[in-house]
């Protein structure tokens, strides 16, 4: 008898062949759907692509901020601030805001590191809330202060003549950064870092003593999530047109739902923000009519969820039945 | 003299700001808990202590005396019904689990008592005022504040070090297996720090419900306001977060001073400064 060592299972065969099958038919969306339909997949991939990264940051990392706010309403700004001012092409401001977003994630991340755990989460919105703060100031240099202002339209037709092939390149654009940030993930995990971060996770002191450098894992997440979190701001403002502080650095919608969904769905898993992203819109569909009342019921879901199985949703099926799509690790099979 | 009042009212100020940090920093220092909901509680309590005025007429400083007790109450079955539940080596469950509360509160008060803002009456103590020096006058509730910020340290700083419920808190603090050992059951241990906690908590609500307008959303603001007067002062150290918050409450009034839009930012920058200066905070006890 002889044996094999494999990542792929049978399971993650078969969900990595309906997952391009669905990629496809989300790539095709714009051709079948209605604005209303690209509009909703557009927002969930928009909340895919927040929820990965926050997971990465929270579940797979340990640092579990509460002011990623910070980058989505810096990405946001840059959008508007790089098209109003220096007159480039809102695809080139995409990246830019990637950039600027790691420049200004180092020096923070130098003051929000001194902070341990929970004040670690606190010391990160206090830096949202500066940012907040900053943008509401901006009134003078002609970004509308606190009261916000629009991407001109001529900046939005410049990325298609007509409204239709506008709203499907936005969609595009943002399918590829929700896709992306998964399959960014994923392949992390797979990566050495990956496996740095699973020692990590088991033993802080074992992982140092086989020579990973903690410090240094840890800023580079923090730092890349940054970046690709103020891209993903950058689609906001291109979907919303209007920008304002408040909506721009707004800890509910950027934060507070981000990581409900990740919480439900199941936190350290690669499964969770995807199951939680849908879990989340079909809730939404159903209940936000209640308003404040569906809030509340966000909340002690996610309470109950904590409590009962902290790993989620997925986490309760991973262990139910023992199936992985998205393995990461090794596994010893019989050779056929 | 302009100056001198501004730095003589932030003073004041911190005082306010003393009591919102004075229950975070007794938790973290039992059972290292960082409760996310703490603001929310906050407002939740000055709600509570303007439903008892509205309903009894009572003036707002009288009302502490059901207010106090039934925060405590609340305070003992939160946590010893939820978040002990939460608490181990994993920082996480007890994170989300005090967020989903915070959600909750927030969207509960929104329910019950709308978006207006609301105010608790104090009469004649909300205008009074003395002058000390020409161009310096101090108001009788402000002052009323710091006094009872102190009054009430001094009391936390006198439990911890001299009763037994102290010795318990500080025995679970080190070492809880050890403390259990003694006959120290320590979920009860927690719930009496979160029952004293939400105690202070009261206080804080109903001197903020007097001082100004609040509405359900403005709990988190005063969470960070609490949490950096901790920081500042340094991790452990009850009067060294009457510092924090006063250090706080001046480099607020001197940022409205400058532009009314720089009041709560220049807090931040405080904050952040002394963060990146001192990162054990001005008078660190412990460490996080």
């Amino acid at each position: 008898m002889s044996f094999q060592i494999t990542r792929a299972t049978s399971a993650s065969r078969i969900a990595g062949m309906i997952a391009l099958v669905l990629i496809a038919v989300l790539i095709a969306a714009p051709f079948w759907g209605s604005t209303a339909t690209l509009r909703l997949l557009g927002e969930m991939m928009i909340y895919l692509a927040l929820a990965s990264l926050w997971n990465l940051l929270a579940g797979y990392t340990g640092l579990v901020s509460v002011g990623q706010q910070a980058y989505v309403g810096l990405g946001i700004y840059i959008m508007v601030a790089a098209t109003i001012y220096l007159g480039i092409h809102p695809y080139f401001a995409i990246p830019l805001a990637g950039l600027v977003a790691v420049l200004v994630s180092l020096p923070v991340s130098k003051l929000v590191f001194r902070l341990q755990g929970a004040y670690f989460a606190i010391g990160t919105w206090v830096v949202a809330e500066v940012f907040r703060l900053i943008a509401a100031q901006l009134g003078s240099v002609g970004l509308g202060g606190g009261s916000g202002t629009s991407i001109p339209t001529a900046v939005m037709q410049g990325l298609a003549s007509n409204k239709y092939w506008r709203e499907a390149t936005i969609y595009w654009i943002v399918l590829a950064l929700g896709i992306g940030a998964v399959a960014l993930v994923y392949g992390l995990l797979r990566s050495r870092i990956g496996l740095a971060l699973t020692a990590i996770r088991d033993s802080e002191v074992a992982s140092t003593s086989l020579g990973i450098n903690i410090e240094r894992i840890k800023l580079a997440v923090y730092v890349a999530v940054a970046g690709m979190t103020a891209m993903v701001g950058t689609i906001i403002a291109l979907q919303k047109i209007r920008v304002s502080p408040d909506a721009a650095f707004s800890v509910n919608d950027w934060t507070a739902f981000v990581i409900f969904i990740v919480v439900i769905g199941g936190i350290g898993t690669i499964e969770g923000p995807i199951i939680g992203t849908i879990v989340y819109f079909l809730l939404r569909e159903f209940l936000s009519d209640l308003g404040s009342l569906y809030l509340m019921l966000l909340g002690a879901l996610a309470i109950i969820i904590m409590l009962v199985a902290p790993k989620g949703i997925w986490g309760y099926i991973a262990k139910r039945w023992n199936i992985s799509l998205f393995p990461t690790g090794y596994r010893v099979e019989e050779k056929q | 003299m302009t100056w001198v009042n501004i730095v003589i009212q932030g003073i004041l100020v911190g005082g306010l700001y003393a009591l919102f940090a004075a229950g975070l920093s007794l938790i973290f220092g039992v059972m290292r808990l960082v409760n996310i909901a703490h603001g929310d509680l906050i407002i939740a309590l000055a709600y509570l202590a303007w439903s008892i005025v509205h309903a009894t007429g009572l003036h707002p400083l009288v009302s502490l005396v059901l207010v106090v007790p039934l925060a405590m109450a609340f305070g003992y079955a939160l946590q010893y019904g939820i978040l002990n539940r939460t608490l181990g080596k994993d920082i996480l469950p007890p994170l989300l689990v005090t967020f989903g509360l915070s959600v909750i509160i927030q969207n509960g008060l929104l329910e019950i008592f709308t978006a207006d803002p609301r105010k608790l009456n104090a009469g004649a103590l909300e205008t009074g005022s003395f002058p000390l020096l020409p161009g310096v006058d101090i108001g009788y509730l402000p002052l009323l504040q710091l006094i009872v910020a102190i009054a009430v340290i001094a009391g936390l700083q006198y439990l911890f070090y001299n009763t037994a419920l102290g010795r318990a808190f500080r025995a679970t603090s080190d070492d809880s297996e050890i403390a259990l050992l003694m006959g120290l059951d320590k979920r009860k241990v927690y719930a009496w720090a979160m029952a004293l906690c939400l105690g202070v908590v009261a206080i804080a609500g109903v001197f903020l419900g007097i001082r100004a307008n609040f509405d359900p959303a403005v709990g988190p603001g005063r969470l960070i306001f609490g949490f950096e007067s901790v920081i500042i002062g340094g991790l452990g150290n009850l009067w060294g977060t009457l510092i924090g918050g006063i250090i706080l409450g001046v480099a607020q009034g001197v940022g409205a001073q400058i532009n009314p839009g720089m009041q709560v930012l220049a807090g931040h920058l405080v904050f952040l400064l002394v963060l990146a200066v001192r990162p054990r905070g001005l008078f660190p006890r412990m460490t996080g």
